[in-house]
């Protein structure tokens, strides 16, 4: 009795949140779900040409920036996550073991995460510069010939490589700042009763740290990856609309720049088709490989 | 392992509160093979103590020396000690045997005689059948002894116990004790243990070392330091029910609580504190200690009169009597006391006067 007197306060409290979810997250959903099935649609003319099953999958599947966007994206996810996951690792453990500056070092590793990806990117793309950026600056002072990064016709290995310091670096703020937290919360004593039974540093760092902080880690690995999946603000970022250094354009597509591309050509048959296929694929991929990863995480993380 | 420790002294440097001296010039010696209980109130400095001859907390200055070793400046891994934290920190992903295992490890056991040394460490702590439970699957009591054979397994000179059963529910608390003494009886190993409870410390120590705002306070085999309080503070400290205390005076040799004479001293005449233990009390036809009881406590054997203080004005005392002797609320009585179970202190200082 008492339960059922409180429900309709608590739709009521539930409704502003509930309200902005159906409109900007269910409905998209359920919409893309219904386009995508749908023959020649035109977004302006709201018209379409009757339905179909497999059409607007087996147009994107077959269109060759569909493959390359496929492998960029798998390319993305594939260094990025487990780079910056073990890179975010190894500094908040580094900065929790420092007592001077901790919080200098923190604000530090932080900013990233309140700039602008956009803003960042370009200042990346600088860095990369062929003739006055620092990377190529650095390069010569150890010896090393100039290397044509992100330039007019750069090649794809040496854009995506920038690319992905970019990306790993951008990613690290939030993981550090997860991990931090993660790490402060561990009981001291732990690290006294290691101490006391003489283990190696490096022993500490994988036998108790690491397990203990497993959690945040499967936490931060999931959300990576999912992230990484959608990688489309980046290449905007360094590389603009080309997606891609100048004469080598679209070389680095992602699945979502995909989808942005089709969403651009509105006015033509088939375009929003074409972007929630590609969503929908998308969707797909990603919910394999969380699956995968949570019963990795079941049977790696303890507590 | 005889523990000696020499001016031991820690100061903590507190950004808020300034310095503060945990341990003040702390000057022990613990005999080698014997269980040890530092006791004193909470902020005494006993887990200060503790820490300095783990090794995990520097002194400021002073010394410490296990056997004729001088440990002061070796780090807590070279020093040989098992410690046992007060909430065991037991790793929470190693099961039972890893746990008691990696100390082993560090120290490139080969596994096999590492194994053996885990399950008989086990054993003797009376947990050998629950090697593959992790810490959550086992009673307070239960990690407990985890913790204890993680300390002993790689057979450490000194066994420490941070209030080793203060985390642990009354019942528990009773059998773990023994437990504790008949492990330390058993291994031969010199053990120090901390605790606020001085119950605890009475009943398993061989000695104990009883602290007061970082200094030393009396160190003695606990009958002897309850027979024989070198001051007010231990007298206090130490009983349940706590001792009874009494503003008196010496006149003429005479102990002097208001008009009642109840025993005798040869000292000046001054202002006294006299106290003297519930037990010290007996029932007689003949005293000067004339009361009228208030309350009357019977709790199995013990019947516990509870009297208004005839000294201290809103204070009670408590004498404990034969439960044969049938005494009711309002009743008046005679009290003689017993001259082994009274103590007279001075009363500025606090200090025996003998």
């Amino acid at each position: 009795m008492l339960e059922e007197k409180h429900n309709i306060k608590a739709w009521l409290y539930l409704a502003p949140a509930m309200i902005l979810l159906l409109v900007f997250t269910f409905y998209p959903i359920f919409n893309a779900f219904f386009l995508v099935f749908l023959r020649d649609f035109n977004f302006l003319a709201g018209s379409f040409d009757g339905f179909t099953l497999t059409e607007n999958f087996v147009y994107i599947l077959n269109k060759p920036d569909f493959k390359k966007a496929l492998l960029n994206t798998l390319m993305i996810v594939f260094v990025s996550v487990p780079v910056s996951v073990i890179l975010a690792l190894l500094i908040s453990a580094w900065l929790n073991s420092i007592k001077k500056l901790q919080g200098f070092f923190q604000t530090i590793f932080f900013l990233p995460y309140v700039t602008n990806a956009i803003a960042i990117g370009m200042a990346f793309a600088f860095l990369f510069h062929r003739n006055y950026g620092l990377i190529n600056t650095i390069f010569n002072w150890i010896g090393l010939p100039s290397i044509n990064w992100v330039g007019l016709g750069a090649g794809y290995w040496s854009s995506m490589f920038a690319l992905l310091v970019f990306i790993i670096w951008s990613g690290l703020a939030f993981k550090i700042m997860v991990f931090l937290s993660g790490l402060q919360s561990i009981d001291k004593q732990y690290y006294d009763a290691a101490k006391v039974d003489s283990t190696p540093r490096s022993r500490i760092f994988t036998k108790i740290t690491v397990p203990l902080l497993s959690p945040m880690i499967a936490y931060i690995t999931i959300t990576s990856i999912i992230g990484a999946f959608k990688e489309y603000t980046a290449v905007i970022g360094m590389f603009g609309v080309r997606l891609g250094p100048a004469g080598n354009d679209g070389a680095l597509v992602t699945i979502v720049a995909l989808v942005y591309e089709a969403i651009s050509r509105s006015g033509s048959d088939g375009a929003y088709s074409e972007a929630a296929a590609a969503s929908i694929i998308l969707f797909a991929i990603t919910l394999v490989f969380t699956l995968i990863n949570m019963q990795v995480s079941k049977k790696r993380v303890h507590f | 392992m005889e523990i000696k420790l020499e001016m031991l002294t820690k100061v903590f440097d507190n950004k808020e509160k300034g310095l503060t001296t945990a341990v003040d010039k702390l000057d022990i010696t613990i005999p080698s093979g014997k269980l040890i209980g530092l006791l004193g109130p909470s902020g005494c400095g006993k887990s200060t103590t503790l820490y300095m001859i783990a090794g995990l907390l520097k002194p400021t200055e002073g010394k410490i020396y296990f056997g004729d070793e001088n440990v002061t400046d070796i780090p807590p891994e070279d020093r040989g000690i098992g410690l046992v934290f007060q909430n065991y920190a037991l790793y929470p992903h190693m099961t039972v045997a890893q746990n008691i295992m990696f100390p082993l490890e560090n120290l490139k056991v080969p596994k096999a005689e590492a194994i053996e040394r885990a399950q008989e460490m086990a054993d003797l702590v009376g947990i050998g059948e629950l090697m593959d439970r992790k810490p959550k699957q086992l009673s307070g009591g239960q990690q407990q002894r985890v913790a204890i054979a993680r300390a002993l397994v790689k057979k450490p000179r000194v066994l420490l116990l941070d209030e080793p059963l203060s985390n642990l529910d009354a019942r528990l608390r009773l059998a773990t004790r023994e437990e504790i003494k008949r492990i330390q009886r058993e291994t031969g190993i010199t053990t120090v243990f901390v605790t606020h409870d001085q119950e605890e410390a009475m009943s398993i120590s061989d000695e104990i070392v009883l602290m007061e705002l970082g200094i030393k306070q009396q160190v003695g085999e606990p009958q002897d330091v309850y027979d024989k309080p070198d001051n007010l503070f231990v007298a206090k400290f130490l009983g349940t029910p706590p001792i009874n205390l009494f503003d008196g005076h010496i006149k003429d040799g005479k102990i002097m609580i208001g008009d009642a004479n109840i025993g005798q001293l040869k000292t000046d005449d001054k202002e006294v504190i006299v106290g003297i233990r519930p037990e010290g009390f007996s029932l007689t036809e003949r005293s000067s200690l004339k009361v009228e009881v208030d309350l009357v406590e019977t709790i199995g054997r013990d019947t516990t009169l509870i009297i208004e203080n005839p000294t201290r004005k809103g204070e009670t005392f408590r004498a404990i009597v034969d439960a044969e002797k049938r005494i009711k609320p309002g009743d008046k009585i005679k009290l003689n006391v017993k001259p082994t179970k009274l103590f007279v202190f001075e009363k500025d200082t606090g200090e025996l006067v003998n």
